[in-house]
């Protein structure tokens, strides 16, 4: 993605007044499917729609690599240690292509960091809840990255570039953590009772909140309707929360475990499901989930503990760089 | 004393021997050495390359979006650029 070098120099373009016609030009543009690009104009409620939405998916990344850090300690084995730590590195990869797609609209990495550290943006809910057992591995990989993908490949063709481009490469490498997870799952449905109890109990504890990713229903929805108009969204989060549990039901029955919804049932080849606690996805949302506290300060002291690298890269540099341009005019 | 901003680097990769180098994205480093090395982390996790270039984006000069009509419109009324614009019998043959 194309960025620009917006944390050296402040932003000194005028701030065009959004008028009528630059409006209706950018909507023609979205209509007739064209990519709206980093320098393009873009009405100021768009490029901030776009910042919290692209920099909120890229804080999940980031914190999303805390529930399965976790376990890398104590995978089961080395080939499930590699890959595990293959995954979360692919997380960090994917929080930091997204928070490159988020800076072309304006904003600093700094800027975004500083959001997330200090409380004041939001990241996925989902990764608010604590991972048990080796099982909640296997879990997050099936239905967190599964649910993740049905989110994902629509924004492929978001109308902003930066952020389609950036979820292309996300998807692609995506697919991976999908299949360990699921893997995980049926090595341990295939095992002894308590192996596959131990998949069971992982999947009743994330289940809801999986199908809680997907935010609130249509008829609650706040950004919703604009996101359309926009193409930002191309499906609602009803119908892609639907299209989820269509293609998770038949893979519970080949693990033979049993989804944790007795209401679920069958009607014209769609599946209906119980009533979702929206209490709980809010207070998860509003920093009151069971490990909300303890996610921010593993960012907080991560970000602290770094902090000397990121001081003696910079004064490295400072030094190197007059160097640098003596042996140049030399040459 | 906080840390000054990080600058922020484009990245190029040839994915295959004989191809250019294209752009897959941006990161930040505060030197050529560590943008080269987290491009080579963050870039290439799945064999994707085999050279990186990184360059200052601040080194970047870019067309405005604005002046396209100006700059590209002109070529649209060139047609007798493209090889069909020429008529050349069939009997001559592949030309």
């Amino acid at each position: 993605m194309y960025t620009q070098a917006l944390n050296q120099q402040p932003e000194s373009a005028p701030r065009e007044a959004d008028n009528a016609e630059a409006a209706a030009r950018f909507q023609a543009r979205i209509d007739a499917e064209e990519r709206i690009e980093a320098n393009d104009w873009m009405p100021e409620a768009y490029r901030r729609t776009l910042t919290r939405q692209i920099s909120q998916h890229a804080h999940s990344e980031i914190v999303g690599m805390l529930p399965e850090g976790n376990w890398i300690t104590r995978a089961p084995s080395l080939r499930r240690k590699a890959a595990l730590l293959a995954k979360v590195q692919d997380e960090c990869g994917h929080g930091l292509y997204l928070y490159a797609a988020a800076e072309t609209l304006g904003t600093s990495r700094e800027e975004l960091v500083d959001q997330l550290l200090s409380g004041r943006a939001k990241y996925s809910s989902i990764f608010n809840y604590p991972t048990l057992t080796w099982a909640d591995m296997g879990a997050i990989g099936w239905l967190v990255d599964g649910a993740a993908i049905m989110n994902q490949i629509p924004l492929c063709r978001c109308s902003y570039g930066p952020y389609a481009r950036a979820m292309i490469r996300v998807c692609k490498e995506e697919s991976f953590h999908q299949r360990q997870g699921y893997e995980i799952m049926l090595t341990l449905c295939r095992g002894n009772a308590e192996q596959k109890a131990m998949a069971q109990d992982a999947l009743n504890r994330f289940w809801w909140p999986c199908l809680m990713m997907f935010g609130p229903p249509d008829t609650q929805s706040q950004h919703s309707d604009m996101s359309m108009r926009w193409k930002i969204k191309r499906f609602s989060n009803d119908e892609l929360r639907q299209k989820f549990i269509n293609a998770t039901v038949p893979q519970a029955e080949i693990l033979g475990l049993t989804l944790p919804d007795p209401e679920l049932k069958q009607i014209d080849g769609v599946w209906h499901h119980g009533p979702i606690d929206w209490d709980e996805f809010h207070r998860v949302i509003a920093g009151g989930g069971p490990c909300n506290r303890e996610r921010l300060a593993a960012r907080r002291r991560a970000h602290d503990e770094g902090a000397w690298v990121r001081e003696a890269a910079a004064a490295f540099a400072a030094k190197r760089a007059p160097k640098n341009q003596t042996e140049k005019q030399a040459a | 004393m906080p840390t000054p901003n990080t600058p922020i680097w484009e990245v190029f990769i040839r994915s295959r021997n004989g191809l250019a180098h294209k752009h897959v994205g941006s990161l930040h480093a505060a030197d050529a050495t560590l943008a080269l090395q987290a491009a080579r982390d963050l870039y290439t996790r799945r064999g994707e390359g085999l050279s990186i270039w990184v360059v200052p984006t601040a080194s970047i000069t870019a067309s405005d979006p604005q002046d396209r009509e100006m700059l590209f419109e002109p070529t649209a009324s060139k047609p007798y650029r493209h090889p069909t614009f020429y008529e050349i019998p069939d009997e001559v043959g592949h030309m």
